[in-house]
């Protein structure tokens, strides 16, 4: 009988979903009895071309990791949704647009003028920036084009499954190869975590308060925690009750506050809105400047409640008016 | 078409026992107010969740206006002082996410206010044909482009 063939590959992502995927230990061996790996760049020596090879559908799954933000990772994408029967979403990344989707607070211009003009450690006095094609001796050169937003895998190709968790827990990445081995998917579109708040598996929930009322928000570095009290009881931003359970809690179990990277539960469209009014339902203030000052004391609102999930949320990115339309806008 | 003509879409969360009897009040009264708002009616602006002013903006609201009744009045006792918290902190995202401070507004106007329905709705109207349409990036449709051509 022939095995099954999988694939992994990473667009804009930081390879620990790839280490992930190594931390599997001695289950990996495991895997790799039941099915053959026909595509892992980080791993092993295959091309573009071995995947162009292949049959349309020919994998059984493709395991894709990172927010996809240039057309490489636009194509590779495509390419292996073509020939995989089955596309996950792997980790925090591909699934809601993860740490880099935090780029979408900014152009796309604006991150080139920082990266090669702007930054303190950059000397680039000829002003070059990235050409896509660009002639030298030897002959043309090309680069991937650098799109306007990072988006989610979702938003590019149809995907089938999701693995949340920056990066997954390695239960649920094993736990997700046998059911695919075994043909024991869920239906299209499950996410393969629990469906349950964090909090339901944290070994601080027992401290958890019947009313819960934060009085001043404090981060990590603050303060002395309690290794187990209840993380939000002592002021900690601590995103557990808007967040899908299936880490084990490994954050607060390691004595730091959850922020969120398995995302929502199906019951919730935009984390962040949700994580964020979870979060002000806690607060003991009722006056205007009362909520004001404590608010204030939330540090970097939108990569606080928004880490994982800027590209996945309603808003996307803000298209701002060109620089010409605001100075018709201040001198009609 | 130029900024003057154009029409901002408000979507307005109206808290059922305050702001919106006393919008039913506006009507009463005959004070005409301007047509861009578009009123939903929940049982209490603490009913409002984040969402639906996200869900109004990706929609294509220009601008989000919620009114509940004034601190101290809320027929659930806290409702109000709820959306209070979460509005603030929405707005301090938002802000960080360059979406204008006056695109989401929260008034508090008990029941006999119906003037104030009437003044707050134009005003919105009139702040928000002034910053123009809210214009977000629709993720689905983008084709990768090339750098420094981002619309």
């Amino acid at each position: 009988m022939t095995k099954p063939k999988i694939a992994f590959y990473w667009c804009a992502s930081c390879g620990g979903c790839e280490e992930a995927v190594v931390d599997l230990g001695e289950d990996l061996l495991t895997i790799v009895e039941l099915v053959e790996v026909a595509f892992w760049p980080v791993a092993l020596d295959f091309k573009r071309e071995d995947v162009e090879a292949l049959d349309d559908g020919e994998l059984a799954a493709a395991f894709i990791n990172g927010a996809v933000r240039t057309s490489e990772q636009e194509e590779m994408a495509r390419l292996l949704r073509r020939k995989s029967a089955a596309v996950v979403a792997f980790g925090s990344c591909a699934m809601l647009g993860g740490v880099p989707g935090l780029a979408n607070l900014y152009e796309s211009r604006d991150i080139l003028d920082l990266v090669y003009h702007e930054a303190p450690s950059v000397q680039n006095d000829a002003g070059t920036l990235p050409a896509q094609e660009c002639r030298v001796a030897e002959g043309e050169l090309t680069l991937p084009a650098f799109g306007a937003s990072v988006r989610t895998l979702g938003q590019v190709i149809d995907v089938d499954y999701y693995l949340p968790g920056c990066p997954p827990p390695t239960g649920l990445i094993a736990s997700a190869v046998t059911a695919l081995v075994e043909g024991k998917l869920p239906g299209k579109g499950a996410v393969l975590a629990p469906d349950v708040a964090l909090c339901s598996e944290c070994p601080r929930a027992a401290t958890k308060p019947d009313k819960l009322l934060v009085r001043a928000f404090r981060r990590p570095h603050q303060v002395l925690i309690d290794p187990e009290l209840c993380l939000l009881a002592q002021g900690l931003i601590c995103l557990g009750p808007a967040t899908r359970a299936g880490c084990a809690a490994a954050c607060p179990g390691g004595n730091m506050p959850c922020t969120g990277c398995m995302g929502p539960t199906s019951s919730v469209v935009d984390y962040g809105a949700k994580a964020l009014s979870a979060i002000a339902s806690l607060l003991d203030a009722d006056g205007e400047d009362e909520i004001a000052a404590r608010v204030a004391e939330i540090a970097d609102p939108v990569g606080t409640f928004y880490r994982y999930s800027l590209p996945d949320s309603l808003l996307h990115r803000r298209v701002r008016p060109k620089a010409r339309e605001l100075e018709e806008e201040v001198a009609p | 078409m130029s900024e003057n003509h154009f029409q901002p879409k408000i979507v307005a969360f109206f808290c059922t026992w305050c702001t919106y009897t006393a919008a039913d009040l506006t009507g009463i009264s005959r004070l005409a107010y301007a047509p861009n708002v578009r009123v939903i009616r929940l049982m209490c602006s603490g009913r409002l969740d984040p969402q639906f002013v996200l869900a109004a903006f990706r929609h294509g609201a220009d601008g989000v206006l919620i009114g509940g009744c004034h601190p101290g009045d809320c027929h659930y006792q806290e409702g109000n002082y709820k959306t209070r918290r979460r509005i603030e902190l929405l707005r301090a995202v938002l802000r960080d996410l360059g979406v204008e401070d006056q695109r989401l507004r929260l008034e508090w106007i008990s029941a006999s206010q119906g003037e104030k329905v009437q003044r707050v709705c134009n005003e919105m109207t009139e702040e928000l044909r002034k910053l123009g349409p809210l214009r977000l990036e629709r993720p689905q449709h983008q084709a990768t482009e090339p750098a420094g051509e981002a619309r």
